[in-house]
């Protein structure tokens, strides 16, 4: 295995920090990303990243705590987000890029800041780009903590929040608060991404949220297997990255540890397309149809699966008993 | 500020505008905003690619806001639209980070081409730029009547042989080339912001769509022309000022629609026939 | 023709005829291929066996002689486009460049938005509009470019009665008046009854065409879903009723006797 596992691999410090690190920041942002992805929120998912890299760059410049700056400054982009945009589809979308283009220009203005007080050479591309590798021991902790905060979020969420991203109307009809469980997911969403987009980077934060979840839905229709999926897959290509980045003697010196991240990125997108193929579709069977399985969906609509349930005025879904 | 020096400055500001203009007009009727900032992103590859190898960053620029436009096109026709926008996103942005690495002195160009540097174009290049910027305009205009169609009725549009597929790739190159015209000159964030803002401010203000466009190419001049002498005044960064302009103009324009909403709700209510519920369509 | 689509057969063996200013009635459950063969008709799916024939000859794609309104659009009150907007693409719209303005051209707009009884609106925003009326512009649409065959998927499903009669009354005008042949689908019977001439019911993939009193009866319904069914006439309304040997699929379900009913 020696040609695998290159010499040093298990005892380098900054490796197992690496490996911690991103594996938690890839677990969260699996089970983040799955519902953002569900819920066709990718573009708010990314614009968070760089919303709270603008906040990263204030914090720079302030002198208070990047982690402050970061998940701050994605809450306050949440909010904003959420508060212009939420009734239509499209709607949103615009909104997402104004609160992106707002942001990204304070971004600007503090980087400039940044360079002109002379505080920090290449802050540019250290806020963008991150690393990895680079990460201090000490920061595990306060990684660990925001993440359990963010996933608890999610969990304490689960059940209106699955109905609210499938069926909208049903889960209306039901009394779930549609609105609030919106704005709890992107407060939730806000904290992934300022923790994942500090801890790794900004590209990186967007890959793990965005690539593990869409190919777990591409593999399958059930939300229990593809939050699975999603954190299996996430956590695999981070450390095969890092694995491949080590063995590659690349991350020597601090500069280039760069590629390292896009390795990860590039083993995503790989995922992806591979998840596409005919002979994977056919591996697991999916079908062109839901994402919840019938029983989960009867479940959450607290009815028996009868034929009585088949005369709704609803309408008929493939899936009613109704045979006319 | 009308100095020799801001000439160029203003120029290129003047030809950017209509472009932004006329390519965000669509840009928000499809809601395209993520491939709108995607596309120039992953475009920056290209960039970091001819600094390091040495050619044309105009080529660079131009060929991989192509390939992320066909990617898009492509990849989003099966899987979910957004979430392969951000993928391609981050894949241009990682493959650009590849090649930044192995330069080190790459900082000040890497922030010029995402905050834009307008005070820093020579006049040499602005004719290729005027070039690039009619050929967008004309695409566009060319483009006008089966993408307008595609856009607001794609069913329909699809049964009178009007391809979905192929509107939506022809748009997005119009856009990768616009991207690839404007983000050596005036920045990725810059010519986002103006294709979002000023359109979604014209919208508001008009029920006609070749007015639209007219008011939206208006709209952007002003933007870019307050935000040049914004930033020659306070000698901050001119992405900011568009950012937050951009900004503006879009509040500016949903006051207008709630406005106007309001009015028509009235209008309606006394003729007796209810519109349908905006708020009723929720994502 | 037939169909098949991810491994299901859809349509097997549909095969009918519609003549110009015939009024056609597509009925069917949902899920029953109605929106399907409406696609093959105008080109947006192949059969998988089968042809479709328009006035004789081989349907070629980009023909203006369909016109199509679909079930769903999607209209944002934030798209800046009038209705009469919309109407004038239906002259043009697949046509590349901008669309000169011209009297000739307004006056076709004008003239098709009066067919419809859309004046009221003409220079409201397309997202403004209740569903009655954008359905009223998507017809106009259709119209402008003189089709001889006019499809609507499910254009009643999301009216109230009283504007599914008006549609329906508008529809008929214009079928007689233009010696247009329409074909519109539906998963409900009643509301056509009055206008409709022939009717082309489809039910487990199959299809049975004719007139009203030809196809709506017991025995061939019955033989088109394989199982037991009763038509019944109610003072002028039919009735399709599934008879008590109907296997309920819910093994659980306590008194398994009970007939579903489906009014149509």
């Amino acid at each position: 295995m020696h040609w695998v596992f290159e010499p040093g691999f298990f005892s380098s410090e900054p490796v197992h920090v690496a490996l911690v690190i991103g594996g938690i920041a890839a677990v969260v942002s699996a089970v983040v990303g799955v519902f953002t992805v569900l819920r066709g929120q990718s573009f708010a998912g990314h614009a968070l990243t760089d919303v709270s890299t603008a906040g990263g760059s204030g914090a720079l410049l302030v002198g208070i705590s990047p982690l402050l700056g970061f998940v701050g400054f994605g809450l306050l982009g949440a909010g904003a987000m959420d508060a212009i945009g939420v009734q239509r589809v499209r709607g949103r979308d615009l909104a997402t890029g104004i609160v992106l283009g707002a942001a990204t220009g304070l971004a600007a203005l503090f980087l400039f800041l940044d360079t002109t007080s002379g505080a920090t050479t290449g802050a540019t591309q250290q806020i963008l780009f991150g690393s990895i590798f680079t990460l201090d021991p000490s920061e595990i902790p306060i990684v660990v903590v925001f993440s359990i905060v963010a996933v608890g979020m999610i969990a304490a969420l689960y059940r209106p929040l699955l109905l609210a991203s499938t069926d909208t109307d049903l889960a209306a009809a039901r009394g779930v608060p549609v609105r609030l469980v919106a704005l709890g997911f992107m407060a939730a969403l806000a904290v992934a991404v300022g923790l994942s987009a500090l801890a790794i980077g900004a590209i990186l934060s967007t890959a793990l949220l965005i690539g593990p979840a869409a190919t777990a839905l591409r593999l399958t229709n059930r939300i229990g297997a593809a939050l699975v999926a999603a954190v299996v897959i996430g956590v695999g290509v981070t450390w095969l990255g890092v694995l491949l980045s080590y063995d590659s003697y690349y991350w020597v010196s601090d500069q280039n540890a760069v590629p390292v991240s896009s390795l990860i990125v590039g083993l995503v997108f790989v995922a992806y397309l591979l998840s596409g193929l005919p002979a994977i579709r056919r591996l697991t069977g999916r079908r062109t149809v839901m994402v919840v399985t019938e029983a989960e969906e009867a479940r959450l609509r607290g009815q028996r699966v009868s034929s009585r349930a088949a005369v709704r005025s609803d309408g008929d879904s493939p899936r009613s008993r109704r045979v006319l | 500020m009308f100095s020799s020096f801001m000439t160029n400055a203003w120029i290129v500001a003047t030809i950017v505008a209509p472009v932004a203009g006329v390519v965000g007009f669509f840009v928000v009727l499809r809601g395209a905003a993520f491939p709108a900032h995607a596309i120039p992103n992953s475009a920056f590859a290209g960039a970091a690619a001819a600094n390091v190898f040495g050619f044309s960053a105009l080529l660079g620029l131009g060929a991989f806001a192509a390939a992320a436009a066909f990617g898009i096109a492509t990849l989003g026709r099966r899987g979910r639209n957004d979430a392969v926008t951000a993928l391609i996103l981050v894949l241009g942005l990682a493959i650009g980070a590849v090649f930044l690495s192995s330069s080190s002195e790459y900082e000040p160009q890497l922030y010029s081409l995402l905050f834009g540097e307008v005070l820093g174009v020579s006049t040499t290049e602005l004719w290729p730029v005027a070039g690039l910027a009619l050929g967008c305009i004309v695409a566009t205009l060319f483009l006008y009547r089966p993408l307008l169609l595609a856009s607001t009725v794609p069913d329909v549009a699809e049964a009178r042989g009007v391809s979905r597929y192929g509107m939506e790739l022809a748009f997005l190159l119009v856009l990768a080339a616009a991207t690839a015209m404007t983000v050596p000159v005036v920045g990725a964030l810059l010519i986002f912001s103006l294709m979002i803002g000023p359109p979604a401010a014209a919208r508001a203000l008009t029920d006609r769509p070749p007015l639209a466009i007219v008011l939206s190419v208006c709209i952007a001049l002003v933007t870019v022309w307050v935000a040049i002498a914004s930033s020659y005044q306070t000698n901050w960064p001119i992405g900011f000022f568009v950012g937050a302009f951009g900004a503006f103009d879009y509040g500016v324009g949903r006051v207008w629609a709630a406005g106007r909403r309001s009015r028509t709700v009235r209008k309606r209510g006394r003729e007796g026939d209810a519109p349908i519920d905006p708020s009723m369509v929720m994502a | 023709m037939s169909v098949s689509l991810g491994g299901r057969q859809i349509l097997d063996n549909v095969s009918f005829t519609v003549g110009a200013g015939e009024f056609t009635g597509l009925i069917g459950s949902n899920g029953a291929g109605k929106t399907t063969l409406l696609r093959v008709i105008l080109g947006l799916q192949h059969p998988g066996a089968g042809r479709v024939l328009l006035s004789g000859r081989a349907r070629r794609r980009r023909t203006a002689s369909v016109g199509y309104v679909p079930q769903k659009v999607l209209l944002d009150p934030d798209t800046p486009m009038r209705a009469r907007d919309l109407v004038g693409l239906g002259l043009d719209g697949q046509r590349f460049g901008m669309p000169l303005p011209s009297a000739t051209r307004r006056a076709k707009v004008d003239e098709m938005l009066k067919a419809v009884d859309a004046e009221r609106f003409a220079d409201a925003r397309i997202g403004n509009l209740s569903g009655g009326e954008q359905q009223r512009v998507l017809i106009a649409h259709a119209l402008i470019a003189r089709p001889r065959l006019l499809l609507l998927d499910e254009p009643l499903a999301n009216l109230d009665l009283r504007s599914g009669q008006e549609i329906i009354a508008l529809l008929h005008g214009i079928a007689v008046e233009h010696r247009i042949a329409i074909l519109l689908s539906a998963h409900e019977m009643n509301a056509l009854l009055p206008v409709m001439n022939r009717v082309v019911y489809l039910a487990g993939g199959r299809a049975a065409a004719g007139t009203t009193d030809e196809v709506v009866r017991s025995d061939v319904l019955t033989g088109l879903y394989g199982h037991h069914v009763d038509v019944l006439r109610v003072h002028g309304r039919v009735i399709v009723v599934a008879g008590p040997q109907f296997e309920s699929d819910d093994a659980s379900e306590p008194d398994g006797h009970d007939p579903i009913i489906h009014v149509s």
